[in-house]
This record gives structure tokens, C-alpha cells and sequence, in this order.
């Protein structure tokens, strides 16, 4: 990866300026090893999380958003592995680590909310029986300590305790990822990885978990990583903003920034393709085509077939990624660190 | 509402609707023995598809707005009330050419284009086996170009070519696309759309949604369009019709009800609505989103429990759809009373 320095401001390295980061990914690959050949779902990706940072990452399906926090959570599974690059969280890296090493760290310092919680949730179990397992699997064995601290982890995202002794069909959809945010607070982690955990409600559950995800990232000072697809629900939560497409960061940089001046034709391409509900009613294009097949990706860049602003280079030439103004962006209209649009 | 559409009148139906529902109810019994209860999923529900007209149905999950596109597709049988297309009550519809007519006339696309589309046949299979079923005048030969014609109505290119390929050699946009086709195969009126963009990416969605304005522009078609999604709502259709727990809350031109919604609940929604264009909305962070009671409800306002201006009449009478605006009307008491509604 090559990066080139080209801003009048004193530039400083993502390391430098977050010098406390929980989490260093390096360089990462995940490869998907098939009968018809090798998948690389996630190439080459760095990215660093600070204490108490939001970070959403977007894309669409098979952009291999999922699969990069699987990969930092270690919960990849065959056929899915780990080709190249590490993942340090608090200083150890974790790539390599046996599950026993890893238990030290899952759930107590880092943990996961899955996209449904309908799937993720025992459904003959209650969810005080769930929160015990919880507990019991990290050494915490006193009855009334894990009484004590479900209750207060219930309370914190709004639920009231009455419903530890509910089974989750007893739940609505909201309540559901509500508590699977509840059991992720258990041990008050460092970092919690979220991915999809509002895509089954509507609306209003949808904004009032974001809020709540929110003030008790503000109470208890966690950082979050948080997939989606949608770049609006992140617009005003998170800070900053992972565009990814095709296995590949297109974008990474603060959110506002972002939102006020994307750099990537993708990204830009992203923005125009939700309608709002104020101003004027303008005619949006998307973007068309699809996203490349990841078993035999374009030789240069990979948005390239799809690009508005596609040059004869970009056809031939693997894209580095280019720093401007401290952001990460893959895209050879960059390469002088200016935006040509 | 106007009496002329009741009567089965086949040659002076040009001034009614394109299809109108009366007090459409249907109730799914849930549990059974003892304790056996009735779960309202629509309750009442009058409205009215015009022709070229794309409507938006919207509402949350559970609110009933998939039982209706159903119960318009006759998949079910409604519990009571009456569904009128071209001024004819289809409940009378009794023989099979009389039915197939109906399909042809209303078919619908559906939100899984992955589950959809049949994977062992190819495109042309499903858009042939339409034209053969509801055209059975054409010739093999005409079928061909009636194929290539739909195909290439709905922006699949080369069209000869799409014809042969299988489901799994498209993406899930262009299946998307032939689920339209195959609709436009029979020559359709009104398609019945439900939530046909939530499973594609957001990169291509718009595509789909351009594709529904332009089959209204172009072919004529009328659209029923399902959807959680006010923004998506809002770009592709004339009107809007929000539902809750099985009622319609409340319906208008779409403009108007954005501009200016009437409902408690409109306003919650459009509350919510993530906006990345604008600042965020911190109005109504205390309502949860709880889903509604439609079991067994008792009589009254079905969203009184959410609403911070209930009253006392909200408790024991439910309200009825009343216009408020030119065709802008809203179930809701506080609203009718001409108060000021202003929950959200």
C-alpha cells in the first residue's frame, strides 16, 4: 500500500493522531477458499479505532463489510480464513490466537451484536437464563451478582427487569436487539462491534435504538464499529465513516467530511442514490451496473465498470490508496490529492 | 362514496377508480380450544387506486399492508367488505376466465426476487408461460416479440439475449426487472408491488424506482406500491396511504401529506425517517416503537397508546377516515376537531 502525502496542512499519520487506539487493523485479507478458486472477500484493509470512537463502515451486500468483522472478532469459519495482515486490540494481536487465548477477551473487552437478533437469541431460553450463560462462561458464579448486574444492564437500554423472565418470542423485534445490546454491556467492553442491528425494525424503533446506542456510548465511554448498508442512519451517530466496496476501503474518513464533500465516485455515487423526504423532488440515477464478482475482479480499479468519471488508467492500473486531507481514499482522480468532480 | 360505482355498470366506468376497497376487513383466528382470539390484521380499510396512478402503501411491519396486496391478489378471501375493479365487485368473479381475467389485470411482484423467480428455468420460461396463460390468441412467433418487447420495456437489454439466460446469471436488480416483465407480460392494469426494493442495494434501488415511474408514464400501468420506506414513497408515487395496525391512518396526495401531515402516527414516522440531508430529529426519542395491539382490539383509537395528544373520545370510539384537505383525509379525533396536531 502507497500512500502519497499531498496537503499544504502538517500531515499526520492515522497512528500519531490516534495514539491510544483499542483497535490496529494492518493490512488485512480474508480469502474464501472454494473448489473454483480463491474468494479474497477483504483486501488489504487498515484502519485503527480510537477509545470511545464511532466508526460505520457501509457498502452493499458481498462488499465484505461483514466478513471484516468477522475477521476482527476472529469468528471466521471455514471456508474463510485470515490470509494476511493482524488485528491488534489493546496491544495483543489477535490473529493466530487459540479460542481458550481468545476467551479472555471476547465479551469482557470486545463484543458482538449480531444483525437478528431473533437468530441470535436462544429461543427456549429466557433471557435472564441467556444473560447467566453469559456471565458463568467469563467466572462471574455469584447468584445474586449476576441478578444484580442483568437487572442493571436491562435497565440500561430501557427494558424493564420484569422481562428477564420473558423468552425471546415474548419480546417485539426492538426489545429483542435491545437485550442482545444488553448482554453485549455485561462486562462494559472497550469495544463493541455491531453489525446490522437495526435492519429488521422500522423507523421509529430504528432511530430510538440508534439514540439510546448513543447515550450509553456516551455513559460508559466504549468504542463502536457499526455495519449497515444505509449511510444515513450513520450520518449523525457515527465519527467517522468507512465506505467500503468490492472487499476494498473506497473511502475512510470523518463522517461530516464525508457527508459534506465525498471524494470517491462511489461514495458520491451512494449519496445520490437515497431520496429525502425535504426539499425539492429531484430525479436520482444510483448507480448503475453491479458489483464485481470478488472470484474474478477487474484488473484495475474495481468500480471502474460502474464509475461516471472512469479514465483509461483505471481500467488497467490496481488503485493505491491516496491521503488527502487525512483520508483514505482509492481512487485515481485523487492521486495529486485533489478532487477533480 | 359515490353511488355510481356500486352498480356493475361495464361501459361507463371510466370516471370511477381503477379499483376501490369498502370497508376491507380481514381477521386471522390465532390460538386455538379455549382461548381462541381473533388478530385484526385489516380492519375497514376504504381507499382507491385511480388509473395511471402509482399509490404508496405504507405503514410498519405487522400494520397489514402485505395482507392487502393479498387480499387485492385474491390470495385471501376477505373477512368482509368488498374489493370493486372497474366498478365490479370481484367477489362475483365465479368462472375461470373470469378470474384469469383479474390475474392478468392485477399481478404482483414480489419483495424476494431471489425466491421469486423459478432457478431451474430460464427468463424466458416464466414471461412465456404468462403469455400463454392470459394471451392464448398469440402465435408462438408473436410470443417471441411480446417477450423481447416486455424485456426490453423494463431496461433488460439485449432482450433476445436475457431471454435465454438462467435467474442465477442475473443480478438481483434484473431479477427484480423480469419479476416486472413477466407483470407486464399480460398487459396489466395494476401491479401490485410489494416492498419490491427492500431486498436490492441501495445502489440500485433507484434503478427499480425510475423503472416504476416510467412503466406509469410509458405502458400506463397503475401501481400499488408496498413499502416501509417514506423516502422511496415519497419519489416514485402520486399518492400515499399510511397504515396502522391494520387501518389507514391517513391518505392524500403525497406532497401534501409530507408537507403537511395530519396523524400523530405520520408525524412519528417522518420523525424517524433517517435524513442524510438534514440535521437529525431528537423530537421523539422516548417512543420506543412498540408495535401495536391488533388481538382482540377493543374499540377506540389503535394508536392512543403511543400518542401524546390523546383525549378522552381517542379511549372509547375509533375514529374514521374524514377529509381534512382536498383529498387529504386522516383517522384521527384530535385532528377532525380542527386542533392543531403537532405530536412530533
Amino acid at each position: 500500500m502507497s500512500s502519497l502525502l499531498s496537503d499544504d496542512q502538517p500531515q499526520s499519520s492515522p497512528a500519531r493522531r490516534r495514539p491510544g487506539a483499542i483497535l490496529k487493523v494492518r493490512e488485512l485479507s480474508v480469502d474464501y477458499v472454494m473448489e473454483r478458486g480463491i474468494v479474497r472477500a477483504v483486501q488489504d484493509v487498515s484502519f485503527e479505532v480510537g477509545p470511545g470512537e464511532f466508526i460505520g463502515i457501509v457498502g452493499e451486500s458481498g462488499c465484505g463489510k461483514s466478513t471484516l468483522l468477522f475477521a476482527i472478532a476472529q469468528l471466521l469459519a471455514p471456508p474463510a480464513s485470515i490470509s494476511s495482515g493482524s488485528v491488534t486490540f489493546n496491544g495483543d494481536n489477535l490473529v493466530g490466537l487459540t479460542d481458550r487465548m481468545l476467551s479472555a477477551v471476547r465479551w469482557l473487552d470486545m463484543s458482538v451484536v449480531m444483525q437478528s437478533a431473533m437468530n441470535a437469541l436462544n429461543p427456549v431460553l429466557s433471557i435472564s437464563a441467556q444473560f447467566k450463560d453469559a456471565m458463568r462462561a467469563h467466572g462471574v458464579t455469584s447468584k445474586s451478582e449476576i441478578a444484580d448486574r442483568s437487572a442493571e444492564v436491562l435497565k440500561m437500554v430501557g427494558i424493564d427487569p420484569v422481562h428477564l423472565k420473558s423468552y425471546p418470542h415474548q419480546l417485539s423485534g426492538g426489545m429483542r436487539q435491545r437485550s442482545m445490546i444488553a448482554m453485549a454491556m455485561l462486562f462494559t467492553p472497550d469495544l463493541v462491534i455491531m453489525d446490522e442491528p437495526t435492519s429488521a425494525l422500522d423507523v421509529v424503533a430504528q432511530r430510538s435504538l440508534m439514540v439510546q446506542i448513543k447515550e450509553l456510548q456516551d455513559k460508559l465511554g466504549f468504542a463502536v464499529i457499526f455495519v449497515t448498508h444505509d449511510m444515513s442512519l450513520v450520518r449523525h451517530f457515527s465519527d467517522r465513516l468507512m465506505v467500503m466496496y468490492a472487499g476494498q476501503i473506497a473511502e475512510l474518513g470523518v463522517t461530516r467530511k464525508i457527508f459534506k464533500r465525498p471524494l470517491h465516485p462511489y461514495t458520491i455515487g451512494l449519496m445520490d442514490a437515497f431520496p429525502s423526504i425535504k426539499g425539492p423532488r429531484v430525479p436520482l440515477t444510483g448507480i448503475p451496473g453491479s458489483p464485481p464478482n470478488l472470484a474474478s475482479p477487474p484488473e484495475g480499479c474495481r468500480f471502474a465498470p460502474r464509475c461516471p468519471q472512469v479514465m483509461d488508467r483505471c481500467l488497467t492500473t490496481a488503485v493505491p490508496i491516496y491521503l488527502v486531507n487525512s483520508e483514505q481514499v482509492r481512487c485515481l482522480l485523487l492521486e495529486n490529492g485533489e478532487a477533480v468532480s | 362514496m359515490t353511488d355510481q360505482e356500486t352498480a356493475p355498470r361495464p361501459d361507463t366506468v371510466t370516471s370511477a377508480p381503477l379499483l376501490r376497497t369498502e370497508r376491507l376487513t380481514r381477521h386471522f383466528r390465532i390460538g386455538g380450544g379455549v382461548r381462541r382470539q381473533m388478530l385484526h390484521a385489516v380492519d375497514d380499510v376504504t381507499l382507491e387506486i385511480g388509473r395511471r396512478e402509482i399509490v404508496a402503501l405504507a405503514g410498519e411491519s405487522g400494520s397489514g399492508k402485505s395482507t392487502i396486496a393479498r387480499l387485492l391478489a385474491r390470495i385471501y378471501k376477505p373477512t368482509s367488505g368488498e374489493i370493486y375493479f372497474q366498478g365490479k365487485p370481484i367477489s362475483r368473479l365465479r368462472s375461470r376466465r373470469e378470474v384469469l381475467g383479474y390475474r392478468s389485470d392485477v399481478p404482483m411482484v414480489f419483495q424476494d426476487p431471489f425466491a421469486s423467480i423459478n432457478p431451474v428455468f430460464r427468463v424466458s420460461h416464466g414471461v412465456m408461460r404468462s403469455l400463454k396463460l392470459h394471451r392464448p390468441e398469440l402465435s408462438a412467433a408473436e410470443r417471441q416479440v411480446e417477450a423481447e418487447r416486455v424485456l426490453a420495456a423494463v431496461g433488460l437489454t439485449p432482450p433476445a439475449e436475457v431471454l435465454q439466460r438462467f435467474p442465477h446469471e442475473l443480478s438481483g436488480g434484473q431479477r427484480q426487472r423480469v419479476g416486472f416483465a413477466q407483470a407486464l407480460a399480460m398487459r396489466p392494469k395494476l401491479i401490485l408491488a410489494d416492498e419490491p426494493v427492500s431486498m436490492l442495494d441501495v445502489s440500485i434501488r433507484i434503478g427499480l424506482l425510475n423503472l416504476m415511474t416510467q412503466l406509469r408514464d410509458e405502458q400506463g400501468v397503475s401501481i400499488l406500491y408496498i413499502t416501509h420506506d417514506i423516502a422511496s414513497a415519497r419519489y416514485v408515487a402520486d399518492r400515499l396511504i399510511v397504515m396502522y395496525a391494520g387501518q389507514v391512518a391517513e391518505q392524500g396526495p403525497v406532497e401534501d401529506v409530507l408537507a403537511d401531515p395530519k396523524h400523530p402516527y405520520t408525524q412519528l414516522l417522518l420523525s424517524a425517517v433517517p435524513d442524510p440531508r438534514a440535521d437529525l430529529n431528537v423530537g421523539a426519542e422516548t417512543d420506543h416503537g412498540e408495535p401495536p395491539r391488533v388481538i382482540d382490539p377493543t374499540p377506540g383509537c389503535r394508536f392512543r397508546w403511543r400518542c401524546p395528544l390523546a383525549i378522552d373520545v381517542c379511549h372509547s370510539v375509533t375514529p374514521e377516515l374524514a377529509e381534512l384537505a382536498p383529498g387529504h383525509a386522516a383517522a384521527c379525533h384530535v385532528a377532525q376537531s380542527g386542533a392543531e396536531v403537532r405530536a412530533f
